[in-house]
């Protein structure tokens, strides 16, 4: 059930993980938004039948209802990034979940379809063959609304063509703390891509963990889009690298004295609020990549980011709790996971 | 500097107003000014009114349209002035009424207009072979370029026996 947050892919101590999302849907069946319950419902079954025998490579999927599930299970969803918050609100929707996690099909969110497969790690490329490999099994029980001149037809213009989102979670403590990241982020926007603070708003980005996504999904293939992807990643990997060398070798006592604070926090405090320990989690991260600090594996502080968040703490307790009741929770589970 | 309306909090919302030609300044916290709404701008805009800005600007729709004859999708109803108002298709059907007055706002989106990946395996197998067959004129006209004759040659009559097999297909 851990899926990505096992965190043993390629390049896993920058890296977090790969996922790609296909945008599919379904021919002459109005969209989502303004689809009937009957036929909401008639597409949750065909998806789900589509995928009953399973797919090479990624086994059995489970079908879930939205309408069968409470507030907080359809929340631990979107933590997990298994759903979006907007099919968490969709009651005509479903989420076909893989045993391990790894793949997710959402049902009627925007579009009929949308596959998504999220691996640990830099495998974009993986991540896009597993996921062809759902749309070839789910096509073969439904026609797809498709163009020749335009592709896979979408709701939103900005995704017709391939419907495909490919995008990676990085981690880029040493950019940020050198003044570099904004560099960054004005030439990745330059080549047809976005990137954004995955926690935090605007330009206040908290805990240095960044998505680039595809932005351009008309004109390009799938593999064109998955090597631009790979490669503007590996050359941020190889400036944050080089930036964790200047930090170390020019302020190697300030940063141990940083991280070594940050791990004194995690492990001692008694309340921790979500966004500091966002911040704290940015620096034991680091400190583990760095060889600072020694045995903590990448799943933990994985599992520490997803699992403290607001509906996962309280599925975890099995009640609702205040937000005063959840920050000394989440002090509670960080302390039991370092 | 404090906020000016709970005097308590930092203030990092900093807003000038100009009201006859008399300028104020206001400074609030976050939640200040989510609670006096300034900020509601950035918080309900999405990206389908940026396209549905792009609809109406003009350059994307060369095709003015008259009211009275507003195309419309035949499955779910919906209209062109309402595409344009929304920014989103109804179903795919739209793609279809509305056609190539679209590709001005592809070209804005994405720069291009026409898709070149995944084909699906039921819809595919023409598409596939015009593809093949087009990848192989552009080949032709290179090796033409490079003066390699016996190259071009067989290229030519592969083209010729795609395009002949293509056609037996379609009848």
């Amino acid at each position: 059930m851990k899926g990505w947050m096992e965190g043993n892919g390629p390049q896993s101590n920058i890296i977090l993980s790969s996922r790609t999302r296909l945008a599919r849907n379904i021919n002459e069946l109005p969209f989502p938004d303004t689809l009937d319950a009957e036929r909401a419902g008639s597409v949750v079954k065909t998806v789900s039948d589509s995928l009953e025998g399973g797919v090479p490579d990624i086994g059995r999927f489970e079908s879930h209802r939205l309408q069968d599930l409470g507030q907080l299970e359809r929340q631990v969803l979107v933590e997990r990034h298994l759903i979006s918050p907007k099919l968490a609100k969709q009651n005509n929707g479903a989420a076909v979940i893989s045993d391990d996690s790894i793949a997710s099909v959402m049902v009627n969110e925007e579009d009929h379809i949308r596959i998504q497969v999220i691996l640990p790690g830099l495998q974009i490329r993986k991540a896009w063959e597993l996921a062809s490999n759902m749309d070839d099994a789910m096509e073969q029980r439904m026609e797809y609304a498709y163009d020749e001149r335009w592709g896979y037809l979408t709701c939103c213009p900005t995704n017709v063509g391939t419907g495909m989102r490919a995008s990676v979670m990085i981690h880029l403590p040493a950019l940020n703390i050198t003044g570099n990241i904004n560099k960054i982020l004005q030439a990745v926007t330059q080549i047809g891509l976005t990137i954004r603070g995955l926690y935090g708003e605007g330009t206040d980005i908290i805990g240095n963990v960044f998505q680039i996504s595809n932005q351009i999904t008309l004109g390009r293939a799938e593999e064109e889009i998955v090597e631009n992807l790979t490669g503007v990643t590996m050359q941020i990997i190889g400036k944050e690298k080089e930036a964790r060398r200047i930090l170390l070798e020019n302020n190697r006592v300030q940063i141990e004295d940083r991280i070594w604070r940050s791990w004194g926090i995690m492990k001692n405090a008694r309340i921790m609020q979500s966004q500091e320990c966002l911040k704290l989690l940015s620096d034991i991260r680091l400190g583990v990549d760095l060889g600072i600090l020694e045995d903590i594996p990448v799943s933990v502080l994985n599992e520490i980011m997803i699992d403290t968040q607001s509906a996962s703490l309280q599925k975890r307790s099995g009640k609702e709790l205040t937000a005063a009741e959840r920050d000394i929770a989440r002090a509670e589970l960080i302390r039991s996971k370092l | 500097m404090q906020c000016d309306e709970c005097g308590k909090k930092p203030a990092t919302v900093h807003i000038t107003k100009v009201e006859n030609g008399k300028k104020t300044d206001i400074h609030l916290c976050d939640q200040c000014a989510m609670q006096k709404n300034v900020l509601s701008l950035s918080t309900n805009f999405s990206i389908n009114d940026l396209l549905a800005g792009i609809l109406s600007s003009g350059a994307a729709s060369p095709i003015k349209l008259d009211p009275i004859q507003d195309t419309k999708c035949a499955v779910c109803g919906l209209t062109y002035s309402r595409f344009k108002e929304t920014g989103r298709f109804g179903c795919s059907g739209c793609y279809m009424v509305f056609g190539e007055r679209l590709n001005p706002l592809f070209k804005r989106v994405h720069g291009n207009t026409a898709h070149t990946g995944k084909i699906p395996n039921k819809a595919g197998g023409r598409i596939k072979v015009m593809r093949e067959i087009e990848k192989m004129k552009q080949e032709l006209e290179q090796a033409i370029k490079n003066e390699e004759y016996e190259k071009a040659a067989s290229l030519r009559d592969r083209i010729r026996e795609m395009c002949k097999a293509e056609k037996g297909d379609v009848k």
